[in-house]
């Protein structure tokens, strides 16, 4: 009986004893994300569920992502059926006011601009070795916009997932860290001090804001057909919003299903961020990466800026290039925070607000092409 | 000779951070206004002094909107 009572205490140490060093390791990784979206607020919808996800996948024996696992369930269920990023669209279509992009419609193509980052990081992954699926998953992060990279990841290179939706996610938030240093370096001191002219918000008639989720959504996904379930939910969600009829899907598309699924999805993700996959040179690469990604789209979007400032004749300050990718409204306002900071009256929010709308759209139609493009090459 | 500090973009204001009578120089933030969820100081096109100030906290405001005036 003693015996008995003894080896069942003992049973109480199994996981302390069955704890690696690789779990310690991802546990304190976890608690970096925790503290990133609770003490310093970069994302903190995904990155406390993702950091707690973290922190439950790697504590010993308890197998959250073994089959029938809590956490392997909703990984299951959401992701390796997409189905997670897709309902994320309808929410983020519901939230996104495309006003922007019909004041002025050729800033708008800086959205495609700032896409450029994802076609060169791939041929950079492929040129360092990466499995050309897993370039594709790498270079997607340069959509800098997370259900892109994680409804293209879970696709082609779920091993890859954890990385890739930790890099998409953090980069997102570091964005204003990220593009400021690139801004500078690639404008001149003329440039940085152009004054754009006022924006005057015309009025956008009602019928056009309705009709513009339904034509984007058709001419998209003729072009690029892979892309339709991510491009038609984000352009539904904003037909919810626009059309003025159906208030109650609208609320319920961006609050009750995206929270939900922002919810589930986040925890998802972090069961994906077990030690023995996640600890692996491969991992840091992506990282890596996915940074040079997002730099290469700033890149990109600021040198098209100087093709259309030097078009324009003086009239598009350059800087607005930077806000073309999908980072929204991060990267529009960082684009008036570096303007202000060279002239004190210059204001380029509202400029850089349009081509943040285009770079938001871009993300999707750009990993929508590339993978079109695969597919009809036949890698995919 | 006056000049008029105007909004730059629609928003709110947030801030009056000058008086009337208050001289003001080239570039001083006159107002801090809200948009998208941002801080945008508005500053002085010019020196002078401020003759008035033509808008209240929380007062939401167009682009090109009057909202002070120096001279």
């Amino acid at each position: 009986m003693e015996s008995a009572i003894f080896s069942g205490v003992l049973g109480l140490l199994d996981g302390i004893t069955n704890l690696g060093g690789g779990q310690v390791v991802m546990m304190a990784i976890a608690g970096v994300l925790l503290y990133l979206g609770i003490g310093k607020g970069f994302e903190p919808l995904l990155l406390v569920p993702i950091g707690f996800g973290a922190i439950l996948v790697n504590i010993p024996q308890a197998d959250l992502m073994a089959e029938g696992g809590t956490l392997r369930f909703f990984y299951d269920f959401g992701i390796r059926t997409e189905i997670f990023p897709v309902l994320i669209f309808i929410g983020i279509g519901a939230m996104t006011d495309f006003g922007p992009l019909f004041s002025n419609p050729k800033i708008v193509m800086l959205g495609a601009a700032g896409q450029f980052g994802i076609f060169l990081t791939l041929l950079l992954a492929l040129g360092l070795g990466f499995d050309k699926l897993d370039a594709v998953a790498i270079a997607v992060i340069g959509a800098c916009d997370g259900p892109t990279a994680i409804y293209v990841s879970s696709r082609f290179a779920p091993h890859l997932l954890g990385a890739v939706s930790v890099a998409a996610y953090s980069y997102m938030s570091l964005v204003p860290l990220i593009q400021p240093p690139i801004m500078r370096a690639l404008t001149t001191a003329r440039e940085k001090q152009l004054v754009m002219s006022m924006v005057q918000q015309a009025p956008v008639s009602r019928t056009a804001r309705i009709l513009f989720p339904i034509i984007v959504t058709v001419v998209a996904s003729i072009i690029a057909p892979l892309g339709t379930p991510l491009i038609g939910m984000l352009m539904l969600g904003n037909l919810l919003r626009e059309c003025g009829v159906v208030e109650r899907l609208k609320g319920a598309s961006e609050n009750e299903i995206a929270n939900i699924v922002t919810l589930l999805l986040g925890l998802a993700i972090g069961g994906t961020m077990a030690a023995e996959r996640f600890l692996r040179v491969e991992t840091l690469m992506v990282l890596g990466l996915g940074l040079v990604a997002i730099g290469l789209d700033t890149v990109m979007g600021v040198l098209f800026g100087k093709g259309m400032c030097l078009l324009s004749r003086g009239k598009i300050n350059p800087l607005i290039g930077a806000a073309g990718i999908s980072a929204f409204p991060m990267a529009a306002r960082v684009v008036q925070n570096v303007g202000q900071r060279y002239n004190k009256k210059n204001h380029l929010l509202m400029h850089a607000m349009s081509a943040n709308a285009g770079g938001q759209i871009g993300s999707v139609i750009a990993a929508a092409i590339m993978l079109s493009v695969l597919r009809g090459m036949g890698i995919i | 000779m006056a000049t008029t500090v105007t909004a730059p973009m629609v928003g709110k204001i947030l801030r009056i951070e000058a008086n009337p009578g208050q001289a003001v120089e080239e570039d001083d933030v006159i107002i801090v206004m809200e948009a998208m969820k941002m801080e945008i100081p508005v500053v002085a096109p010019g020196g002078g002094t401020v003759k008035e100030v033509k808008v209240e906290v929380g007062q939401s405001v167009e682009a090109g909107e009057e909202l002070a005036e120096i001279e």
